[in-house]
């Protein structure tokens, strides 16, 4: 572990160099640039959010900065996570965005962890850092990072996207609220759609990640007002910052006067997600992408029924009828049920509900495509787009 | 007075970002939000008729929860209720890949994983 003397943190000439507009100015100046190098920040994750947050933190001068992932680069990811480039496809994140930060400043030491942060190891990655920051992106690690920076005293710097919203604060600071405060449990799975199925406006979390890169500069620097006790929403269509109030619970399970949570706990029971529920599993009809093609071709009659929205419509479509599942109840009379009917949507979780009410709405020959317009393009048209 | 709706819960909301209704208080407010948009109230309400623990209510800025009337709050036609429901960003954990989803291998003190362990693992 890195002792934190002056010493050790007197900046060199190329330091100064670098850091020179910080320098003059007297916010920073060479007291808060000598913090920014004593500073251990831990990012957790390199994704949408931990991109611009590990770009900019190094860029700034914090002098050791941890960054947990256990995930590689995807092609879905390139619209966001700029940390990652085209060419790291297919490569660990951790490694890509080691790289990167190491090319814009040699002088952070990365500490990288190749890991899912868990219960087993969260409170011993998280003990040699002085701030965490929140880059995750499901639910049962954040009640985690949040639980494991209550329980070391480590002020948690958060920050949370959906679509074009976002959300920021920081938690756990000495007298300050933490997540729990404000949200006691999370919801439970499926109430509340995710990114993957709402997707996610690419800058947004861009626009977040360098709000908890400030906050986290902020409270290295130990200047200005940083959002403890406020939650920043941030609506990026409207272009609209709002601002609530956040208290501590004095009845909050982990950091309020009673504690019940001393010790991390199940955060996957937590948040209900269970082994039996995973993957969803229908338990409707199928039919494989294969034998529909094979059927279509031999001039089969079959109705294909498209229960997606018409924005996924537009990307690529099997020419089927378009009724988004939302809208099926009340244009189920557009369907005839004496024909064979294969719904389909994009990996067939929507499709299998779509059948499952067909089915209980009397209709007796509509099958699932399994898989969905994915496993089509991925089986019988390799030059189908997948999105 | 107006109620801002989330984004993830517009589409319970015939999509609207905000929803104007006249009422008294706060709960007077939510309780005609849900009457004329109905899948919004499974969203927002248990079976037995509390607020869900994700959903936050402002009057404001301030959170319902903190104020001394709570729900029966009074309200004036330029306030403004927001509802803040808890959002984790990224992906839904289903849906990341399943041998990443595995319970045993994800979740060192699943039951199996401890009984595995028991077992000598």
């Amino acid at each position: 572990m890195a002792t934190t003397t002056l010493a050790s943190n007197a900046l060199t000439k190329d330091e100064i160099l670098r850091y020179s507009r910080h320098l003059i100015m007297p916010e920073v100046g060479l007291d808060g640039q000598q913090k920014l190098k004593a500073a251990r920040v831990l990012c957790i994750g390199t994704g949408g959010l931990g991109s611009p947050l590990a770009l900019y933190l190094a860029a700034a001068g914090v002098g050791t900065l941890g960054l947990v992932d256990f995930d590689v680069v995807d092609f879905t990811n390139l619209q966001r996570q700029i940390i990652h480039s085209t060419s790291d496809v297919g490569r660990s994140k951790l490694e890509s965005a080691t790289e990167k930060v190491e090319a814009i400043n040699p002088f952070v030491e990365v500490r990288g962890f190749e890991t899912r942060l868990s219960s087993d190891n969260a409170l011993d990655i998280i003990r040699d850092f002085d701030i965490v920051v929140d880059g995750t992106d499901n639910f049962p690690t954040r009640y985690l990072v949040n639980d494991a920076c209550v329980l070391t005293g480590k002020p948690n710097v958060y920050g949370s996207i959906f679509r074009f919203e976002g959300q920021a604060s920081v938690f756990g600071a000495k007298d300050g609220p933490c997540y729990r405060c404000l949200y006691p449990e999370p919801p439970p799975p499926g109430l509340v759609p995710s990114c993957a199925e709402g997707g996610v406006l690419g800058i947004l979390p861009g626009l977040v990640g360098i709000i908890q890169a400030t906050e986290t500069i902020k409270l290295i620097l130990g200047s200005g007002d940083p959002l403890i006790g406020r939650l920043l929403l941030v609506d990026a269509l409207g272009m609209r910052f709002r601002e609530l109030k956040l208290r501590k619970n004095p009845e909050c399970p982990v950091c309020g006067v009673n504690p019940t949570v001393t010790e991390l706990i199940d955060y996957q029971e937590f948040c209900g997600i269970r082994g039996e529920e995973v993957p969803v599993t229908t338990n409707v009809p199928e039919i494989q992408p294969e034998e529909l093609k094979r059927r279509i071709d031999a001039g089969e009659n079959i109705f294909v029924l498209d229960v997606r929205e018409p924005h996924e419509y537009q990307i690529c479509n099997l020419n089927g009828h378009l009724i988004p599942l939302g809208d099926l109840p009340k244009r189920m009379n557009e369907l005839d049920s004496s024909r064979e009917i294969v719904a389909h949507c994009r990996s067939g979780v929507r499709s299998g509900k779509a059948v499952d009410f067909l089915r209980q709405a009397g209709f007796r020959k509509v099958k699932n495509l399994a898989g969905g317009i994915l496993a089509w393009a991925d089986r019988v048209d390799p030059r189908m787009p997948k999105y | 007075m107006k109620i801002f709706i989330p984004t993830p819960l517009r589409q319970y909301a015939g999509k609207k970002d905000v929803v104007e209704v006249r009422a008294a208080t706060v709960g007077e407010a939510l309780a005609q939000l849900t009457s004329t948009h109905p899948d919004l109230k499974r969203h927002l309400y248990t079976e037995d008729g509390k607020l869900r623990a994700f959903v936050n209510v402002y009057l404001n800025d301030e959170d319902v929860r903190y104020l001394s009337d709570k729900e029966n709050t009074r309200v004036k036609d330029s306030d403004h209720l927001s509802i803040i429901p808890s959002i984790a960003g990224g992906r839904d954990v289903r849906s990341v890949r399943p041998n990443l989803l595995c319970p045993i291998t994800r979740w060192p003190n699943h039951p199996i994983r401890k009984a595995a362990r028991n077992d000598g693992d």
